[in-house]
């Protein structure tokens, strides 16, 4: 049988409860082996987005929408089925490693235990694996750190821990979200790079979810940009990057803190994208962007833009046409 | 070398080492004893923003709480206009701790989930003791940092991040400080978010005349604000400069890897981040 040539296809996924919606008809492809960045600022339904593909909504929210993965629709699979899939074909790691992790379990067995439930392989099998594993993250003292329990070792610890037990079954998709949000930048940078190598040798598909731009364009080959529940913009990193069409995208981008045009005394001024991402439960009409955008018409307040193409695509009335100033 | 400013700092820390003991490993071994700070010299002047930047662990918050006058160093000097912090009268020292302020990460945790924020607002006024009605003053205070007086009547979860440290530095601000200490405000706000409040701090220094400590993992975070910053390493300042010397040319090794681990979108597009 020759591997699916996509590793996940959403369609029109809607993400509810109730009458409150976080994710408003979101669709996108990723082929097998590629990296998609899903960007956007907190509460725009990220990881709404990333539960529901993994089946772990929290209580009261329903997904609705097709999702594609292994030959089979996420969204109408069993509880069961989806169970016995997590960390087999896709896996995840979360923001928070912590409250992931079994506090009273050491962090090797819980890697060993995840091998045994996926490979049926027998224990001293799994426990050699979880230490190659664990030397593979670049950890001190790997055999002494299996044998932690996770508040003894460091944030960054734990999330390679929890990087380890994601890739253990070579999965055809990893979602990660937020993983580096808590650490700082050199360990971030770190944990990066060893997630980015071990995806590459494992030719696993990565949806990075993060707010972080500059992680996307490290990592990622595609990007979709979400506001509000839905998807506003995506296409080639380069492409949306360099030249974003979304009047948010280009928001985001131009309120990077950069060391350019740095005054020496202290007086530069950042560009803000003016007020805040709107409640769910009160969006404003037409595009949910408008009262923010500089662009906004009367047109942008009362009809609701539509993403423009699949590929490269934007959901804008009035879409910018210049690249952004200041990139060098 | 960076020249040190010609005014009189207006809050100090000479020679200020901690040291901190740690649970013991066994039974029969001695308590391993952790330097945290070990001959910290630091200021800021009246009206100047200064950053400090360092990895995690390094160093930052406990110097803060140094600053503040929480924790007294087991060695070295804190001072205030010139004055020991550790040593001056009741009414100096009331006078010291109306002065400092601080802004914390995450403001989520810093402020009281069951009050509403016009009476978190009140909260260090009334742990100062300071009497009196205090509306004018919120209203004040509420301006500056930009939200609407339908904010007071609110609890924390109905605002989002970025308005919450709003709310956090209002706070702050309350007691009419002469110095805010910033420890990390932005790191857990979104980009876009972050710039508003990076922006807003430079607002409080220069339309209050506010001395400013600004703290972060990230140099760019700070550049914007500050004309002076100081790198932490391992409970050390290892380097002072202005942020671009800081940037173009670290000499310091802890300065050198703090720039080089900070990733930007154009370097990512380049495709060589991560090398
Ligand atoms: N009360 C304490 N007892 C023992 N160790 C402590 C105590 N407070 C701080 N430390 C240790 O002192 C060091 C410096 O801590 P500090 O919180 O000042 O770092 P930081 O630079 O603010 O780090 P971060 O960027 O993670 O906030 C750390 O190794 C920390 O574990
Ligand atoms: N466990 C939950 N219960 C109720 N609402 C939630 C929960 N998690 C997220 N939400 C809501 O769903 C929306 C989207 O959130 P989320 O997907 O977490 O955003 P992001 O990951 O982009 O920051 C937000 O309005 C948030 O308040
Ligand atoms: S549709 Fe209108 S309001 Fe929305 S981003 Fe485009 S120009 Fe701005
Ligand atoms: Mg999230
Ligand atoms: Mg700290």
């Amino acid at each position: 049988m020759s591997a699916p040539a996509n590793a996940l296809e959403v369609r029109d996924l809607v993400v509810t409860n109730g009458e409150v919606a976080a994710v408003r008809g979101v669709s996108f492809t990723i082929p097998a082996g590629g990296r998609m960045g899903l960007v956007g600022e907190s509460g725009s339904g990220k990881s709404m987005t990333a539960l529901a593909l993994m089946g772990l909504l929290p209580m009261g929210w329903g997904a609705q929408g097709s999702v594609l993965h292994d030959g089979v629709d996420l969204v109408t699979q069993s509880d069961r089925a989806l169970s016995s899939r997590r960390g087999r074909t896709l896996s995840m790691v979360f923001q928070d490693p912590l409250s992931s992790l079994n506090p009273v379990r050491r962090v090797g067995d819980q890697i060993a235990w995840v091998i045994r439930r996926h490979t049926g392989v027998d224990r001293r099998e799994a426990e050699r694996q979880t230490l190659d594993l664990v030397r593979q993250m670049k950890l001190p003292r790997p055999e002494q750190i299996v044998r932690a329990y996770p508040h003894e070792i460091s944030g960054g610890q734990r999330q390679r821990i929890m990087i380890a037990m994601a890739l253990a079954c070579y999965p055809q998709l990893i979602i990660a979200d937020e993983p580096t949000t808590a650490l700082d930048v050199t360990v971030q940078k770190q944990v990066l790079r060893l997630l980015n190598a071990a995806v590459k040798e494992r030719n696993s598909a990565l949806l990075m979810i993060t707010h972080d731009l500059p992680i996307i364009a490290a990592m990622c080959d595609s990007v979709a940009v979400m506001y509000a529940g839905r998807i506003v913009e995506m296409g080639p990193v380069g492409e949306v990057f360099r030249t974003p069409r979304h009047h948010y995208t280009r928001g985001l981008l131009e309120s990077q803190p950069t060391m350019d045009n740095i005054a020496l005394d202290g007086s530069s001024r950042l560009v803000s994208i003016p007020g805040m991402v709107p409640p769910l439960h009160d969006l404003p009409a037409g595009c949910a962007f408008h009262p923010r955008c500089p662009a906004a018409s009367e047109r942008c307040r009362s009809a609701m833009p539509e993403l423009d193409g699949r590929g490269r695509a934007a959901a804008c009335w009035h879409p910018a046409a210049a690249a952004v100033e200041a990139a060098p | 070398m960076n020249a040190q400013p010609s005014r009189r700092p207006l809050l100090a820390l000479k020679g200020v080492t901690q040291t901190y003991r740690l649970a013991r490993q066994s039974l029969f071994a001695a308590r391993p004893i952790l330097t945290v700070l070990d001959g910290i010299d630091f200021d800021v002047g009246p009206g100047e923003a200064v950053g400090l930047v360092g990895e995690s662990g390094s160093g930052k918050t406990t110097l803060t709480r140094m600053l503040t006058g929480v924790e007294r160093p087991q060695r070295g000097e804190v001072s205030f206009d010139g004055e020991d912090v550790w040593t001056m009268d009741a009414a100096e020292r009331a006078r010291f701790r109306r002065a400092v302020q601080v802004v914390l990460q995450n403001p989520r945790s810093s402020l009281d989930p069951r009050m509403r924020i016009g009476t978190s607002l009140l909260e260090p006024l009334r742990s100062l003791g300071v009497r009196g009605d205090h509306a004018a003053r919120v209203h004040q205070v509420l301006d500056q940092v930009g939200l609407s007086r339908t904010a007071l009547e609110r609890f924390p979860h109905e605002f989002s991040g970025g308005q919450l440290q709003r709310i956090a530095i209002a706070r702050a601000l309350m007691p009419n400080p002469r110095v805010l200490i910033a420890d990390e405000p932005v790191s857990a706000l979104d980009v876009s978010i972050q710039a508003q409040v990076i922006n807003l701090m430079q607002d409080l220094v220069h339309d209050l005349g506010l001395s400013l400590v600004f703290i972060a993992h990230d140099l760019s975070v700070v550049a914007y604000t500050t004309s002076r910053v100081s790198v932490m390493s391992a409970g050390r300042i290892v380097e002072v400069g202005r942020p671009l010397d800081l940037f173009t040319a670290p000499r310091a090794e802890a300065t050198q890897s703090l720039v080089g681990a900070v990733l930007r979108v154009e370097t990512g597009l380049a495709g060589h981040a991560l090398d």
